[in-house]
């Protein structure tokens, strides 16, 4: 099987934004020209997370997710606020393939139980973000990292497995938008522990970070935002006249003094998983073979 | 007009399915209609989820016999991934039930270990890459199958815990490997298909497939498309 990788679009609203260090959430632009983009540039799967949880509220996200399942044939995930089965049926019926549950299952874990069996394993992605400790554990946290919960990360992670979760999104909340690489051990103590595929994410700041992520946190698949979404929003911007309108334009001033994540495309972070003797499905320009239908 | 009809019988990401027919310009309906689906040109069988609910289900809306009916017509049917299992004769998912027995063959979990005893993750989730059987002169290829399109090796998109056993290794399209264990991942007979993989979730060279059925189904449509004959039966 080939390693995943996976870009996460950050939506706020009917944008895509991304937290720079404590700057906040910068807007970068219309998420599903992002989606599109990574899903012809040989994203395996993307993930939008809501970041402020408002997703089956009346702000139009729902359209959004139609409007990206018409044109980018990937698996879709979505998360963030997801609270019970009617939410869940609502994002599937909306395009999506498989949801991202955090607060409401670590609330009531039953609810994994339920909805995995209502939806089938496969759909329920359990999203556990967690802290690392002074005394070197990790613990579970709610709210995009804002709920501490006094669960260890490492049990949760097993229970949400037997309640029977299909995969499970791993962030460390400490690395994540630093660009300091992905916390290993958290992915591999996970990862080791569970028959399910885990998902790493938070802290790639380089094409390398995802290689440890595979080769030493032992990551089935690979979430990555910063990396990719300078690098196509500079694409989107010189290819469309009109984009730079669309987006932040000190985003691009920002990135320069952001050093630390790289600007790279899925292509060069697949050559070097490849490069470290992991399967990946190799992209395949649209453009260039002439082959492909889109509208 | 050819219509492509999509099985709805609760169960399946029906979206992504017409989805993918629309991008390749074939018009879909989506029902649970005896007769808008013995009218339409071709059939897609979704379905995600257990195999036995997905019979049941099919039952209660008498949809079995509608389903063979349709494929003893000779119009092309296409089943995904739960869909293509449902085409088999029989399924050990949690007890033993019968399928629709268009494909002679059963369906068994797939295996937890390697040869040497280390794990495999199952469900089996995400790209894996297809490969078409050979043949008696050893010639690997998907020429003349509905797979056409595809390159030995290209990666499809996986979810499924369950895999199909044909009986009959001539009706094997195409392997994928699970671990160090190859299982039957695309079927055909005649005109009845089965992937296990999901062609509308496998990007572009997944939609190549609903551009290879959507020919299919154009060019079966004035044979198979004989309302008189069917209604004199």
């Amino acid at each position: 099987m080939a390693l995943r990788i996976i870009p996460r679009l950050d939506i706020k609203g009917p944008n895509l934004v991304k937290g720079i260090h404590l700057e906040g959430l910068r807007v970068l632009g219309k998420p599903e020209r992002f989606a599109r983009h990574y899903y012809e540039n040989g994203a395996d799967e993307l993930l939008y997370m809501d970041t402020v949880a408002s997703l089956y509220g009346r702000n139009g996200l729902l359209d959004l997710i139609s409007r990206t399942a018409q044109e980018v044939f990937i698996p879709l995930t979505v998360g963030g606020g997801i609270r019970s089965l009617a939410d869940i049926r609502a994002a599937l019926n909306a395009g999506a393939d498989k949801v991202s549950i955090n607060t409401a299952a670590i609330r009531r874990p039953e609810f994994i139980r339920e909805a995995a069996r209502q939806f089938g394993s496969s759909t329920i992605v359990v999203s556990i973000e967690a802290i690392r400790r002074p005394d070197g554990n990790y613990e579970a946290y709610t709210d995009n990292g804002r709920g501490p919960t006094g669960v260890s990360a490492l049990n949760w992670a097993k229970q949400a497995a037997e309640l029977g979760a299909g995969e499970l999104l791993v962030t460390a909340i400490h690395q994540e938008g630093t660009g300091r690489g992905f916390d290993l051990e958290l992915t591999r103590s996970i990862a080791t522990a569970v028959s399910i595929p885990v998902i790493a994410c938070g802290g790639a700041g380089k094409v390398e970070h995802v290689g440890d992520v595979i080769e030493k946190g032992q990551a089935d698949a690979v979430c990555v935002a910063s990396l990719l979404h300078y690098h196509c929003f500079e694409e989107l911007c010189s290819s469309s006249e009109d984009y730079s309108a669309e987006g932040n334009t000190d985003f691009l001033a920002l990135r320069s003094r952001f050093s630390r994540v790289q600007s790279t495309t899925i292509s060069a972070i697949k050559t070097e998983v490849h490069r470290r003797g992991y399967a990946v499905r190799m992209w395949e320009s649209p453009q260039v073979t002439g082959e492909v239908m889109f509208r | 007009m050819t219509t492509v009809a999509i099985v709805d019988y609760g169960l399946g990401n029906l979206f992504s399915i017409r989805n993918a027919c629309e991008n390749v310009a074939l018009p879909t309906i989506v029902t649970s209609d005896r007769s808008r689906i013995l009218d339409a040109n071709g059939l897609i069988l979704p379905g995600v989820g257990a195999f036995g609910d997905a019979m049941a289900s099919l039952q209660e809306r008498g949809l079995v016999d509608v389903i063979r009916e349709f494929a003893a017509s000779g119009r092309p049917l296409l089943g995904i991934c739960l869909g293509m299992q449902l085409l088999m004769s029989e399924s050990y998912e949690f007890g033993h039930h019968t399928g629709l027995n268009l494909i002679h063959g059963k369906v068994v979990h797939l295996p937890s270990r390697r040869s040497n005893g280390s794990d495999i993750k199952v469900p089996k989730v995400g790209w894996s890459s297809i490969s078409p059987v050979s043949d008696a002169l050893s010639r690997r290829s998907f020429a003349g199958t509905f797979l056409e399109p595809i390159n030995d090796g290209e990666y499809m998109y996986f979810v499924h815990s369950y895999h199909c056993v044909p009986v009959d290794q001539s009706t094997v399209v195409a392997t994928s490997m699970h671990g160090d264990y190859p299982f039957a991942c695309a079927v055909q007979k005649e005109r009845v298909y089965g992937c296990q993989f999901h062609p509308e979730k496998s990007g572009p060279r997944g939609l190549k497939i609903y551009q290879s059925f959507a020919a299919a189904v154009a060019q079966a449509s004035p044979h198979g498309h004989v309302l008189g004959a069917r209604c004199a039966a």
